[in-house]
């Protein structure tokens, strides 16, 4: 059967880890290429990385991240952070992404994700959903890291994402992350039920009981953290032993 | 050996480049690994790999838009029997027809149809995507050599291979159904699942293929 899916998050400034895991066995803790051989080694499902380089004119330093991780890391790799131009996906496509989350430039056109659908395949259009809860089971969708309101009803936008072609969600909580309180339940597990497409959880992990709940309560095939896994609190295999020990199916 | 993985414009070949290239190293071989979109280098190559992502027809398309390049297969797959591994949209070729947004003819190396997914139990996602582990039907096949019911790989899909001759199933994959996960009859090969993005069971699968005399 098909397993539940540990995806670590790495956010990547500069072509550094901004956030790094501190492994005495690492020669550059700063070095991208170096905590992905980290995380696959430890038995990650997937890498995710988040440029978050503020100028553009640093924004070629991601590509020779990916480059550097698609020599040496030999599983899924999706990348986000100022995807905007079908030129930007096939960038990092050819640097050596497996998949393009993206973001802000859904919300300002949405027609963009369904031209990044039929141009690479819905097998590598991620579409990043940062929600902000405004009521009872009602969330709105925000962009610029939760600065901007959109307006835009989640389960619904989310929905729409995925008729235009997006083959994964990537669902953010904006009041949970950061908080180490545990996934937004309600609004990933109103998502993944409305969707046919998979749903990652994201933000607000501090526990490895919150990863199994992302999935038993969340209905999310997959669970990303950033901090858990940055801050060596757990590893991938505690993770993972900890998560099939609640019943999970995950690959060992 | 001259290993010719084939670029007609179908997503990223630069992790599959980079999977054979590290298992020739690994092995102690010499191969040259080519990304090649060229139909005569096609035809004097040892081992072709296709890949693909994407929608059937796009893929079949992209494939029959390289000029000579079904020609240059059909010459050294079929007429030479050069060992062959189809990954992906890339096996799905391999079959009879298409059925992704309309019927589209493929290559019709493996009497089969191309059909959606549809898992009855609402909570299986399509696509069929991240890792599940295979059920090898056929223990015998030097390319699985050392592969073993149990082992996970990397899916991304949403169609699937359904083979008019069950013997051409040498794995398969349980989700909702059992799913074909890997093909294959004499020189030919193709597997639904990434190799290229199945960390050591996948790159276990590049090199038994690289060593492949069939």
């Amino acid at each position: 059967m098909l397993k539940s899916r540990i995806i670590p998050c790495l956010d990547v400034k500069d072509g550094r880890v901004v956030k790094g895991i501190n492994f005495v066995n690492l020669v550059d803790a700063g070095d991208p290429v170096e905590q992905a051989r980290v995380y696959d080694e430890q038995g990650a499902d997937e890498l995710c990385f988040l440029d978050i380089t503020a100028s553009s004119d640093n924004r070629d330093s991601m590509y020779d991240v990916i480059s550097g991780t698609a020599e040496k890391c030999f599983m899924p790799l999706t990348v986000g952070g100022g995807v905007r131009t079908t030129e930007d996906i096939r960038k990092l496509l050819l640097a050596g992404a497996d998949k393009v989350s993206i973001n802000t430039a859904a919300v300002t056109n949405p027609e963009f994700v369904r031209e990044a659908a039929q141009k690479f395949g819905s097998q590598c259009t991620v579409v990043a959903v940062d929600a902000k809860s405004t009521g009872p089971d009602t969330w709105e969708i925000f962009t610029h890291g939760g600065r901007n309101a959109t307006g835009l009803e989640a389960v619904a936008w989310c929905q729409r994402m995925v008729e235009l072609g997006a083959g994964e969600i990537l669902l953010t909580s904006m009041d949970r992350d950061g908080t180490k309180k545990g996934f937004n339940l309600p609004l990933t597990r109103a998502v993944a039920d409305a969707i046919p497409a998979p749903v990652i959880a994201s933000g607000g992990v501090g526990t490895l009981d919150h990863m199994v709940e992302g999935i038993t309560e969340g209905h999310a095939t997959g669970v990303l953290a950033a901090s858990i896994f940055h801050f060596g609190t757990y590893t991938i295999a505690q993770t993972k032993a900890h998560m099939k020990a609640a019943g999970l199916a995950v690959r060992d | 050996m001259t290993v010719a993985i084939i670029d007609y414009g179908s997503g990223n070949l630069r992790s599959a480049a980079k999977a054979f290239e590290r298992m020739v190293r690994e092995t102690g071989r010499s191969d040259d690994i080519l990304v090649t979109s060229d139909a005569d280098v096609v035809r004097q190559s040892d081992h072709i790999v296709l890949p693909g992502v994407g929608a059937f027809a796009d893929c079949r398309r992209g494939l029959y838009a390289v000029d000579g390049m079904v020609d240059a297969l059909q010459h050294v797959v079929v007429d030479k029997g050069q060992p062959f591994l189809g990954i992906c949209v890339g096996m799905q070729l391999m079959a009879t027809v298409g059925r992704e947004h309309g019927e589209h003819a493929g290559l019709d190396w493996i009497k089969g149809d191309i059909v959606p997914l549809s898992p009855a139990d609402a909570s299986l996602k399509v696509p069929h995507m991240g890792w599940n582990d295979l059920q090898i039907k056929e223990n015998q096949h030097p390319v699985l050599s050392g592969i073993d019911t149990g082992d996970h790989v990397y899916f991304v899909h949403s169609y699937h291979l359904r083979t008019e001759d069950p013997a051409h199933i040498l794995a398969t994959v349980d989700y909702g159904e059992a799913v074909t996960a890997i093909v294959g009859r004499d020189n030919l090969i193709g597997t639904q699942f990434h190799p290229e993005k199945s960390q050591q069971v996948g790159l276990h699968l590049i090199a038994n293929f690289l060593n492949w005399k069939p």
